[in-house]
């Protein structure tokens, strides 16, 4: 495919790895916001073939990572209900709540469905007036014009029987708590590309100049994370602190305006709570009043729920930059993708998972011998 | 709504947010919905720009496999 393959190409690699290694004079600690880059990192094990000055954190960018304890609770609630068909994307089954799972429920009879896109949830009201069909709209920016969209022609098309539950999370909020946290090791960022494609990336130019921190949009191909890495450190080395676009086939400065448009016509900015990192504030999208008609959080009462999150997890740790999977003691052991403890064990997109996907789970057992002698 | 190509697949995708699509176009496709055009421009000129970056000596990386994607041909 065109302007694919040559994004992984291992000559061009190389040589940016070079390039690196002639740049880089002291050690650099960066984050890598997007749970998509966390994955193609792992996966290539592009973290490392750079060279040892540079250390890479994973960010909070997985979206199913970061939704609630209580808002994951809240959906369980809802989807128990026998009048309720409740939809959501497939990496939402298996994140664990308080007491079960989507999955449990949908195994002791919840009609609970995976759907590719929010759009598909229209069908199924339509198909099945009698019920009440509610989608979980999590996600960051990049998913927030298809659940807007969901929203917006359900109302144009009059479908009564439909809402969304929203848990709709923002990077730049979550970018600055974690440089104002005093645990912060985080120097540079590679910022979310996929994020940027819809917003832009103008509201990371005062967070680049406050916190004198590089911001570089990157992409998602190994080739893409290499050279937002460069870029970062050439940053860093030179002492610059800006926002650059690493990833232009795609990002713009000014991101999708057609898509902000529809996004702000049926979200307002409002308070969230991260799981694992707590509340912050101005961090999430909820619904516009005129759309509250839509909001099952208001449509089905909740309120009563007493969340209890696994003592032995670190996954709030590990999704600040603070930790790393294998500083756990449950990872690989106690906590797999079979039996997840904590939500970045479940997502492909969650350091935990990909840790344990490409084999770091056996590594980290096999140092432990050596440890002990 | 459109069809695009996925490396062989293809699925209706919405387009109401690419207005400026064609036919042919690589689209940049989340949960459905295309979210930009891919650049052919913009991604002959990075990677060109990397290329030209000075060959230097041998290391040891690992054959990168190929992978699914998210970004499809317009059909």
């Amino acid at each position: 495919m065109k302007y694919l393959d040559e994004y992984r190409d291992e000559a061009l690699a190389k040589k940016i790895l070079e390039e690196m290694r002639r740049t880089v004079t002291k050690p650099w600690v960066l984050m890598e916001v997007c749970g998509g880059q966390t994955h193609a990192i792992v996966k290539y094990g592009i973290d490392r073939l750079l060279p040892n000055e540079i250390e890479l954190v994973h960010g909070p960018g997985c979206p199913v990572c970061v939704t609630s304890l209580e808002m994951i609770d809240k959906a369980l609630e809802i989807a128990r209900r026998p009048e309720v068909i409740f939809c959501s994307f497939g990496d939402m089954l298996r994140v664990p709540g308080s007491e079960a799972d989507l999955l449990i429920l949908k195994s002791r009879g919840a009609d609970v469905r995976v759907v590719y896109s929010p759009i598909d949830c229209l069908k199924i009201a339509r198909a099945n007036p009698e019920k009440k069909v509610v989608f979980f709209a999590i996600g960051f920016e990049t998913t927030a014009p298809a659940n807007a969209m969901s929203v917006w022609q359900a109302r144009q098309q009059g479908i009564k029987n439909f809402s969304i539950l929203v848990s709709h999370v923002l990077v730049p909020p979550s970018i600055a708590s974690i440089l104002q946290s005093p645990f912060n090791r985080v120097q540079g960022f590679l910022g979310p590309g996929h994020v940027c494609t819809v917003m832009g990336y103008r509201e990371y130019e005062p967070i680049a100049a406050r916190y004198k921190v590089p911001i570089v949009i990157t992409g998602f191909e190994p080739i893409d994370i290499l050279e937002g890495t460069l870029m970062t450190i050439r940053q860093l080395e030179s002492g610059r602190a800006e926002v650059e676009n690493q990833y232009p086939r795609v990002v713009s400065r000014e991101g999708n305006k057609v898509a902000q448009d529809l996004v702000n016509k049926v979200f307002e900015v409002g308070d969230r709570k991260w799981r694992g990192v707590g509340s912050i504030p101005k961090s999430g999208y909820k619904l516009r009043y005129e759309f509250r008609d839509f909001d099952a959080d208001r449509i089905f009462d909740t309120r009563e729920i007493d969340t209890k999150e696994p003592e032995i997890c670190i996954s709030g740790l590990v999704l600040r930059g603070v930790k790393k999977p294998h500083d756990c003691p449950a990872f690989g052991t106690l906590c797999t993708p079979e039996h997840p403890l904590g939500a970045t064990m479940v997502s492909a997109e969650g350091a935990c998972a990909a840790y344990y996907a490409y084999g770091r789970h056996l590594e980290a057992k096999q140092r432990e011998p050596a440890l002990t002698e | 709504m459109g069809k695009a190509n996925f490396g062989g697949i293809v699925k209706q995708v919405c387009l109401e947010y690419t207005p400026e699509v064609e036919k042919g176009d690589y689209v940049l496709v989340h949960v459905g919905f295309a979210l930009s055009k891919v650049d052919e421009a913009e991604a002959a000129r990075t990677y060109q720009a990397l290329e030209r970056m000075q060959q230097l000596s041998e290391l040891e990386i690992p054959d990168v496999a190929d992978d699914d994607t998210a970004m499809p041909r317009v059909a």
